[in-house]
């Protein structure tokens, strides 16, 4: 039995062992720490440690010198009362503790030791189990930017709702500093430890969206921070957050504008797996639109595409009305104020996705002598009329490739030979010129031959086109009078692209 | 201000007193107070002790400016419990504060107070919550909802009296309370599951519009709450659940039809969009609520969700994966290469996704899976390899026809250069083997084989304990195998010797006579070996086999013992065996049980009292009410258009929100109106009319509105001036007549006569204008025998399929006795056209009931669809032939659109016909009425008053219906009517001038 129950302990204190009690006092308290203090009359402290799963306590110190100390503690249990999430911890990669926030009582950064253990084994990072069981806590753990998010709960909680609320905090953070690492983390400590307090009340999230937290905590700007410098003003807002009390609480009242401005970033991905042949193994597409919205009051905005039939499995910001979505397919939404993710699509590998780049390679290595060639080449496939930017290959080299000895016709590649990373930067993609890497490789000599070929990831970009070829047809608003400006964009990237060789 | 220049200071003040703190926290300026408190936080935040600035911290909690001031608080809930008599001098300003007028410092002082874990002060934050509890505002009411298991954890004897608090906040019908008292009470007292009766369908209604760590925790609690008072929908006859065994014997026993319970339905029904939100944690709490109260045929809908996770982030797919692993009852198939898997993929997530594939496999997918699998083998992650290999030898148990194919790529893999690969295909060759070992004599001869050029020991070893197991198989090669064995024996590793000992003493009881030589020299190499584990195992196997006087009774059994059959061993999951817990929690992902976590209860064998969850009518609607904003689809128009009276209602909530930022005393002003709801006066009516019509909305999403409220059943019946159902039969049987004759246009002066049914006809304009869903006879009672069908166009969406027409039928048993197996046969169509069934009514008692709804794609064509209707003992032709005003559904057009829309669809696309209107019907509102009576459109904004404006298009094809009507003096007016289709357009030209001038 997990200790962190209610305890109630009678103590009875006496000069010397064989002295009848000279005072006694009962007292209770939900510890989840085993350090116990209590106060029991003014000038005298005494500090007990109790040991788990026993009646059991022993006396760490005690200010009063000459007392004794006996107690009997009886553990009385209630029904375990749950709570969220206990404690969170920042860990950098190199495994430094650099901020803890706990919510309830405090949880000495000891536990984070498990998590260290396991991070050890696991070699890599993205390997590291999400969840830890302890002996008394559990931890679970997001890997994000370089950095560890790690809570501690004690009791059931559903583990996705604390994973997500780590990234939300993550979220956040970003939102606020425009990155999340280490010393943006530690130059704004403060914010960031409020911004903590905020989000979460006794372990249960209170304030998440970050329309209403911005209105309690002013994300820092240069200029404010030049103003509060000379005036000693306060980051914090002083008048409080009305988006939590009404209705739609992503959205703050009394915006306002000069500019009107609604932009949206209809940004697709493609995932896919092409097999040696260059034929299509899996391929499908995810979309996001990201919006940027600034607009005056309570603008009701319906954004409707041309062929909305296109979209195989959404998701939604909690502003876009569902039913609107089922009846008409078009999205109609108040929208929150500033930057945020209107919704997540999905294009199936049911529709053909277009495949924009197709590879020709051959990579071998010769079964006499420590060496091996490489040759690839990229030409574009359906890239729907436009440049195919931002190429890039990376190979993930076997452990007995030492260095490669390359020639690209464009652009340039680097062989890192503690990762064993092959990076080729190759830019735009001329169709009249296609870009080609040859060259030989050279093996640790005596090591055996790799058993198989490394499997090639692709980047690129696509400007102006979504590749499903989804596209906005109109913007309409309801509810104020201004003509705002709109926009939209669309771009086009790989996700994860892999071609197998 | 920039923080970074403190963090050199940091570092040796934390060896240092605080003494030069202490000074400015002293000191008169808050510039000073506010620097000094934001080390300090940035101290805690460091994890390091800070406890000794206690009393000169604490001074501060008075201070004016709001940002020291809540520095102060971070401080004070961090070290109160440390320095509880220090703390205790702080209580008074938050007991100031909780009197506060601005409702968020009441708020943060009730936050602060609840937060400082002093038993002391548990009767004044009691008190503090069951103020907070009543206040006005609910932001406070939330902070109070969020106090109790705060309290609770201080001292848990004052539970009853939070149990209280927590009733009073269930019943709130603020979306901003719901979650949190839902979290309250599952902290404090989830057992009290008496609590929910009252307030379930409130808290399925509310659902869509609570923040989303409120969807979590409300759904799950209601999941629980579903499992104690519903029954097992899968339990009825050969409909078998994967999850449910053991209560389905005393099922079985009993036999009773199923038919859900509407409440049940109505969580299901409202909680499907939610697998649509951003946040993994609400589609996971869906996703389980489905796997654990859904029937079987309709768990499937969460599999596209579920896929749609694993695109998310990493420990979000870690953790989806793990889940996934127990659903995959196939409905995952159509993503089978969602499950695919990337070189990049990390280890854990690689083992997952091969998890998942190999419980998919089945007779119609291996191949494509092994060959998937084949690539896997290649890679270079050797931890991986080894777990495809084993996922191999799964599916060859599983999936007996890809056994020999399994074997034989294996086979191959024992030439693989790593030696962890051919352990662990010889491993895996071996288990499959021991299947059926006669089957298979020519791979053990082939592995024989392979002992020339395999130089893994590993593999050597396995082999040879092959071929000693079944040297009966392989009588020729196995003697030979041991020759070779024997003169390379000085050779080989000590694990290799042990085997060739082992093979050596196999043959030997099997086949003296060939290799007793062999064996003997064997056992002599060995008996010289330096290892001593083997000279040992010589020196027994010798003593065991080779019977001399002085060996005891053990050599009687030596064929027992090395001969013995051994069992083939079982090639399953490691992961088996978790369903017992609730999916998605983090129990079910340990698989062990974690402090806290409650065990879904069993479905009840009978369900409990359904009416427990009844509630007065008058209550029921005011909940709809509170429905604010996600499920509404109610679209905020521009002012211009003159309001329709039976536009005006709806979503009051949303009113409430713009007068709420309008007013400075916006809590009140919401109670206000809550208060004017309950009153009777009808001046008090009138008022809140007036706030009402404020909005405009539009109508045609209006129907919407209704579709998940939970009062939508009753409405609907009211609506096609059906006998209400249950709750409102027996109290207002009287009034139901005159509801049905009462005139919309009255119900102003009427209003204090039928005051208990004002709400409900608010709310039926709404649904619909009124009288526009008539009902067809399908089945008269006399020709069904006392069954009689009914059957009007709900103009609802029908979900399963957005192509098809929803048809509402009402079924009514006039008959004495029951009615069973209500279900549809032997479909007719006309090509193209499609039927989606509606479930079989297991039973429909005599004088009962019930409703289901059908769709059907009617290929825009007014063709009728006839089928048979089936009883247990009839079958009755029936057929459903569509008016063409119901092959349409509403589309929002705004006049711009409208125009132009109109200008593509001219010439023979557009037809015009001259009319004369009905004399009842020459001002607006009628029209409108009865346009839409007519046909399923939406009124289109108009600049005009001249001209009515619809639009819509056909349910199948999509194409855009325009319709017109522009009235002139003396009743005269033109039609026109835009559509591609023309035939549909002549049908409906018809249809609406026959509306318009009768």
């Amino acid at each position: 039995m997990i200790l962190q129950q209610q305890i109630s302990v009678e103590l009875n204190m006496r000069n010397s062992p064989s002295d009848p009690p000279c005072q006694s006092a009962l007292f209770k308290g939900g510890h989840q720490n085993i350090t116990f203090h209590q106060h029991v009359n003014p000038s005298q402290f005494i500090v007990w440690e109790l040991l788990q799963d026993g009646p059991i306590c022993r006396r760490l110190f005690s200010n009063s010198g000459n007392f004794w100390h006996t107690g009997t503690i009886s553990c009385n249990i209630p029904e375990l009362a749950a709570e969220m999430i206990h404690s969170l911890f920042l860990i950098n990669h190199s495994g430094d503790i650099f901020l803890e926030k706990h919510w309830k009582s405090v949880i000495s950064r000891s536990v984070c030791d498990y998590f260290f253990e396991a991070k050890e084994k696991a070699v890599d990072p993205e390997n590291v189990s999400p969840v830890l069981q302890t002996p008394h806590h559990y931890l679970i753990t997001i890997y994000r930017d370089k950095l560890f998010f790690l809570s501690v709960i004690q009791t059931e909680v559903p583990p996705l709702f604390v994973i997500e609320f780590l990234h939300r905090v993550a979220d956040t953070i970003q939102d606020y500093f425009g990155e999340c690492s280490e010393s943006v983390i530690m130059d704004n400590v403060v914010t960031v430890y409020e911004l903590l307090e905020e989000m979460l009340d006794n372990g249960f999230p209170l304030a998440t969206e970050s329309n209403v937290l911005k209105e309690m905590i002013r994300p820092p700007t240069i200029l404010r921070s030049v103003v509060n410098t000379l005036t000693g003003g306060s980051n914090v807002g002083d008048t409080l957050p009305t988006g939590q009390l009404s209705n739609i609480p992503w959205r703050r009242a009394g915006v306002k504008y000069t500019n009107n401005e609604a932009y949206f970033d209809v940004i697709e991905e493609i995932d896919a797996i092409l097999d040696k042949s260059g034929s299509t193994v899996f391929a499908e597409i995810q979309g996001v639109i990201e919006a940027c919205v600034r607009l005056t009051g309570m603008p009701d905005l319906t954004l409707s595409f041309m062929n909305p039939r296109l979209l195989d499995d959404v998701s939604f910001h909690p502003c876009v009305r569902f039913k609107r979505w089922e009846s008409e397919r078009v999205l109609s939404f108040i929208p929150p104020d500033g930057n945020f993710t209107l919704m997540n699509y999905h294009v199936s590998s049911q529709n053909l996705v277009a495949i924009p780049v197709y590879v020709k390679q051959s990579i071998t290595f010769f079964e006499m002598g420590p060496c091996g060639r490489l040759d690839i080449t990229i030409g574009p496939k359906q890239t729907m009329g436009k440049t195919v930017e931002a190429l890039m290959v990376t190979i993930h080299m076997p452990k007995a490739v030492l260095s490669a000895n390359l020639t690209p016709t464009q652009g340039n590649y680097t062989y890192d030979l503690a990762t064993k990373v092959l990076v080729w930067d190759i830019g735009k993609l001329n169709p009249q010129k296609l870009p080609n890497l040859r060259g030989s490789l050279s093996l640790q000599a005596g090591a055996p031959k790799p058993e198989d070929n490394p499997s090639l990831n692709i980047d690129l970009k696509i400007q102006q086109v979504a590749i499903s070829g989804l596209k906005v047809s109109r913007l309409d608003m309801y509810g104020e009078k201004y003509k705002p400006f709109k926009g939209v964009k669309y771009l086009t990237k790989a996700g994860k692209f892999q071609v197998r060789t | 201000m920039d923080y970074g220049t403190f963090q050199l200071p940091l570092l040796f003040m934390s060896s240092m007193g605080h003494d030069d703190l202490k000074e400015m926290l002293d000191s008169n300026k808050d510039s000073l107070k506010l620097e000094a408190m934001k080390r300090i936080v940035a101290m805690i935040a460091r994890g390091k002790n800070t406890s000794d600035l206690f009393p000169a911290v604490v001074k501060n909690v008075a201070c004016k400016n709001i940002e020291v001031k809540k520095l102060v608080y971070v401080y004070l809930v961090r070290y109160a419990e440390e320095q509880q008599d220090l703390a205790l001098l702080s209580i008074s300003t938050f007991q100031r504060g909780l009197k506060d007028p601005n409702q968020l410092i009441r708020a943060s002082a009730l936050r602060v107070l609840s937060s400082i874990r002093v038993t002391i002060i548990v009767p004044i934050m009691m008190l503090a919550i069951k103020e907070a509890a009543s206040d006005m505002s609910p932001y406070v009411r939330k902070t109070a909802a969020h106090a109790i298991p705060k309290l609770y954890s201080l001292d848990p004897e004052q539970k009853d009296q939070l149990i209280e608090v927590i009733e009073k906040l269930l019943a709130d019908k603020t979306t901003l309370v719901a979650g949190s008292v839902v979290m309250a009470f599952e902290e404090v007292c989830p057992e009290r599951i008496d609590l929910i009766h009252k307030n379930y369908r409130k808290l399925c209604n509310l659902l869509i519009d609570v923040e989303e760590w409120g969807q979590v925790v409300i759904i799950n609690m209601l999941t629980r709450y579903a499992r104690t008072q519903f029954l097992n929908p899968n339990m009825n006859g050969s409909d078998k659940t994967f999850y449910d065994k053991k209560a389905e014997a005393p099922a079985m026993a009993k036999r009773k039809p199923y038919v859900m319970d509407p409440d049940h339905r109505l969580l299901l029904r409202n909680t499907k969009p939610l697998l649509q939100s951003r946040n993994a944690a609400v589609v996971m709490a869906v996703a389980q609520l489905y796997f654990h109260l859904a029937p079987k045929a309709e768990v499937g809908v969460i599999a596209k969700a579920l896929v749609r996770l694993l695109r998310s982030h990493r420990f979000t797919e870690v953790f989806v994966l793990s889940s996934c692993r127990y659903v995959s009852q196939g409905m995952f198939e159509p993503y089978l290469k969602s499950f695919y898997i990337r070189s990049t993929d990390p280890t854990q997530i690689k083992v997952l996704k091969l998890e998942v594939l190999t419980n998919l496999a089945n007779e119609t997918n291996i191949s494509t899976i092994l060959r998937e699998f084949q690539t896997y083998i290649k890679s270079m992650d050797k931890d991986f390899v080894a777990a495809t290999i084993q996922a191999i030898g799964r599916c060859a148990t599983n999936i007996g026809e890809v056994r020999d194919t399994c074997l034989n790529g294996l086979v191959q893999l024992l030439s693989n250069r790593d030696e962890l690969v051919v352990a662990e295909s010889v491993v895996v060759i071996k288990k499959l083997l021991q299947m059926q070992p006669e089957k298979h004599s020519d791979i053990i001869k082939h592995m024989a084989k392979l002992t020339d050029n395999i130089q893994v020991p590993m593999a050597r070893a396995s082999i040879l304990w092959l071929i000693g197991e079944y040297c009966e198989h392989v009588p020729k090669i196995a003697p030979d195998v041991l020759r070779k064995m024997a003169k390379s024996f000085t050779n080989e590793e000590d694990i290799v010797k042990l085997q060739i000992i082992n093979l050596a003493a196999k043959l030997y009881l099997t086949n003296s006579k060939q290799t007793k030589l062999l064996t003997q020299y064997v056992l002599n190499l060995a008996k010289y070996d330096q290892n001593y584990d083997i000279r040992d195992r010589a020196r027994f196997i010798r003593q065991l086999i080779v019977p001399t006087e002085k060996s005891g009774a053990l050599s009687k059994y030596a064929k027992k013992l090395f001969l013995a059959l051994k069992p083939a061993p079982v090639l399953e999951s490691p992961f088996k065996d978790r369903d017992h817990f609730q999916l998605g929690s983090l129990s079910h992902l340990l698989n062990a049980k974690a402090g806290g976590y409650q065990e879904l209860p069993d479905w009840p064998e009978a369900a409990p009292d359904p009416s427990v969850r009844n509630v007065e009518v008058k209550d029921s609607v005011r909940a709809v009410g509170t429905v604010i904003y996600r499920d509404t689809g109610v679209l905020w128009q521009s002012s211009e258009e003159e309001e329709r009276k039976h536009e005006r209602k709806s979503k009051q909530r949303k009113s409430e929100s713009e007068s709420e930022s309008d007013e400075e005393e916006d809590s009140e002003s919401e109670s206000s109106q809550t208060e004017s709801e309950d009153s009777e006066s009808e001046a008090e009516v009138k008022k809140k009319k007036k706030v009402l019509k404020k909005t405009h909305f539009k109508h045609s999403n209006m129907n919407i509105c209704m579709y998940s409220c939970q009062c939508s059943f009753i409405s609907f019946q009211a609506a096609e001036s059906k006998p209400p159902s249950k709750p409102v039969k027996k109290d207002n049987k009287k009034e139901k007549k005159e509801m049905s004759l009462l005139d919309l246009d009255d119900c102003n002066s009427h209003a204090n006569m039928y005051r208990p049914f004002l709400h409900l006809l608010l709310c039926l304009q709404t649904i619909s204008p009124s009288s526009a869903l008539k009902s067809y006879e399908m089945l008269h009672r006399i020709t069904g025998e006392g069954l009689s069908v009914e059957y009007c166009f709900s103009r609802q969406p029908f979900s399963p399929d957005a192509n098809m027409v929803a048809v509402q039928m009402q079924f009514t048993n006039n008959a004495t006795s029951d009615t069973k197996n209500l279900h549809m046969e032997d479909v007719k169509l006309q090509s193209g056209m499609r039927v989606k069934e509606f479930p079989e009514i297991e039973l429909l008692p005599a004088g009962e009931m019930v409703t289901a709804v059908m769709g059907i794609d009617f290929c825009d064509s007014t063709q009728a669809a006839n089928f048979q209707l089936c009883t247990h003992t009839r079958k009755f032709f029936v057929s459903i032939q569509p008016p063409v005003g119901e092959l349409m559904r509403p589309v929002f057009l705004t006049e711009n659109e409208f125009k132009k829309e109109q200008g593509q669809l001219m010439g023979m696309n557009e037809i015009t016909e001259k009319i004369t209107l009905d004399v009842k019907c020459r001002n607006e509102h009628s029209i409108v009425q009865r346009v839409i009576t007519a046909a399923n459109l939406s009124r289109v904004p108009c600049g005009s008053d001249k001209e009515c404006r619809f639009a819509g298009r056909t349910v199948t094809s999509s194409s855009l219906v325009l319709v017109t009507v522009a009235t002139k003096e003396e009743g005269a007016a033109k039609l026109t009517i835009n559509c591609e289709k023309m035939v549909i357009g002549t049908m409906l030209v018809k249809d609406i001038l026959l509306a318009l001038t009768q």
